[in-house]
């Protein structure tokens, strides 16, 4: 849940990236975190297993500027991918301001895809959010190998709401930031409209 | 969704000292209260050397795994944890379900103290979060968020 402090002046959001294990997004947080600047960023905190496989969250606090005097602090975090995780899942999903869905591109991982988008909206359910209601978009990573589904195929099955999507290949950073500021924005805009 | 968590400044100042006199009876290195989503509230005591954004992160993330382990235990949310260290302790406790009470503490102090001090912040933190809770759900002061226009949003992002 977004935190709003009048007297420090600071509006604090989660932000959630959620997708099947190895679909890269733990890369998205570390392309972040190299190319911003000092002063915008605070520590970055894998807690992860020796394989950097993620044990329980990533975790990256990002300061994006300020609106009306207020600094605006996004909290980043990242799920463990891997089926048998699901419990560490739903307890980073508490509070959550805005979901990326990071969708692996390639074809033998459609399956893992589904499953995992299936997994966000009952986790989400448990937590008491809708999915359909929550900013959201959709990131389909790894658009550089050559086994990458056709985006048709992708859209059709991960994204039938037609959320926001951005094709993406974390290791090189192409949509990271695309990725970011656009699931950044609608939580600022739903948040105003919450009011 | 149930609207932003908010934080007033009167509440804030309060609890700023409610920390700094907690520092002070508890003998502590420093004191720091976390929301439960892991923003920093208020803190005192020795924090200049401390990354107050981590160890909120991780605090709260540790709160959450045993929250859900004491769900597996069909048991109670467990009211307070103590991680004994070489030279620093940390004691953890929850107030009102709201918000994380972090004391740091060495050889100075004893877990005994920490944690009889705890007892009354922490009463006096709930009454303070009450408050501000009264004042969100009454509106009393206007929220800068009906204020922010779309173009506050673009430029955020115009770099
Ligand atoms: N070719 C290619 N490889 C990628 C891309 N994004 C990530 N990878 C690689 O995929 C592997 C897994 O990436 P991670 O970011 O650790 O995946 P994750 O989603 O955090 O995985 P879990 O922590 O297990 O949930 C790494 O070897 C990355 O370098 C991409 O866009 N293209
Ligand atoms: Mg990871």
């Amino acid at each position: 849940m977004s935190f709003i402090n009048y007297s420090s002046r600071e509006i604090n959001c989660k932000l959630v990236y959620y997708g099947p294990g190895l679909c890269g997004k733990t890369t998205n947080l570390h392309y972040i975190y190299a190319k911003t600047s000092p002063d915008a960023k605070g520590k970055m905190i894998s807690l992860a297993t020796e394989t950097e496989r993620t044990l329980f969250f990533d975790f990256l606090p990002l300061s994006l500027g300020e609106i009306r005097g207020f600094k605006t602090r996004f909290h980043l975090y990242t799920v463990p991918g891997q089926v048998f995780y699901d419990a560490s899942r739903k307890l980073i999903l508490k509070g959550v301001d805005g979901v990326i869905f990071v969708a692996d591109s390639q074809i033998e991982r459609m399956e893992a895809n589904i499953e995992s988008l299936d997994n966000l909206r009952l986790n989400l359910i448990d937590q008491g959010y809708d999915l359909n209601k929550l900013p959201y978009v959709v990131q389909y990573n790894k658009r550089d190998l050559p086994n990458a589904a056709p985006m048709e195929q992708l859209r059709e099955v991960l994204n039938p709401t037609k959320a926001p999507e951005f094709e993406a290949c974390a290791t090189s950073g192409a949509g990271v930031f695309d990725t970011l500021k656009a699931v950044a924005k609608s939580v600022l805009t739903e948040l105003r409209r919450g009011q | 969704m149930s609207g932003p968590d908010v934080m007033y400044p009167e509440e804030q100042q309060a609890m700023s000292l409610v920390c700094a006199r907690l520092t002070r009876d508890a003998n502590a290195k420093a004191v720091l209260l976390i929301g439960r989503d892991g923003q920093p509230i208020a803190e005192a005591g020795d924090v200049d050397e401390l990354d107050v954004t981590s160890l909120s992160s991780l605090t709260a993330g540790n709160v959450a795994a045993t929250g859900g382990i004491s769900k597996i235990l069909r048991e109670k949310d467990f009211f307070s944890q103590f991680h004994e260290g070489e030279k620093t302790h940390i004691h953890i406790t929850l107030v009102g379900g709201r918000a994380i009470l972090v004391v740091l503490f060495d050889e100075r102090s004893s877990l005994g103290l920490v944690r009889l001090r705890v007892k009354k912040s922490s009463d006096e933190m709930v009454r303070l979060f009450d408050s501000v809770a009264k004042k969100a759900a009454a509106k009393s002061e206007p929220s800068i968020l009906t204020e922010i226009t779309d173009s506050d949003i673009d430029n955020l992002f115009n770099d």
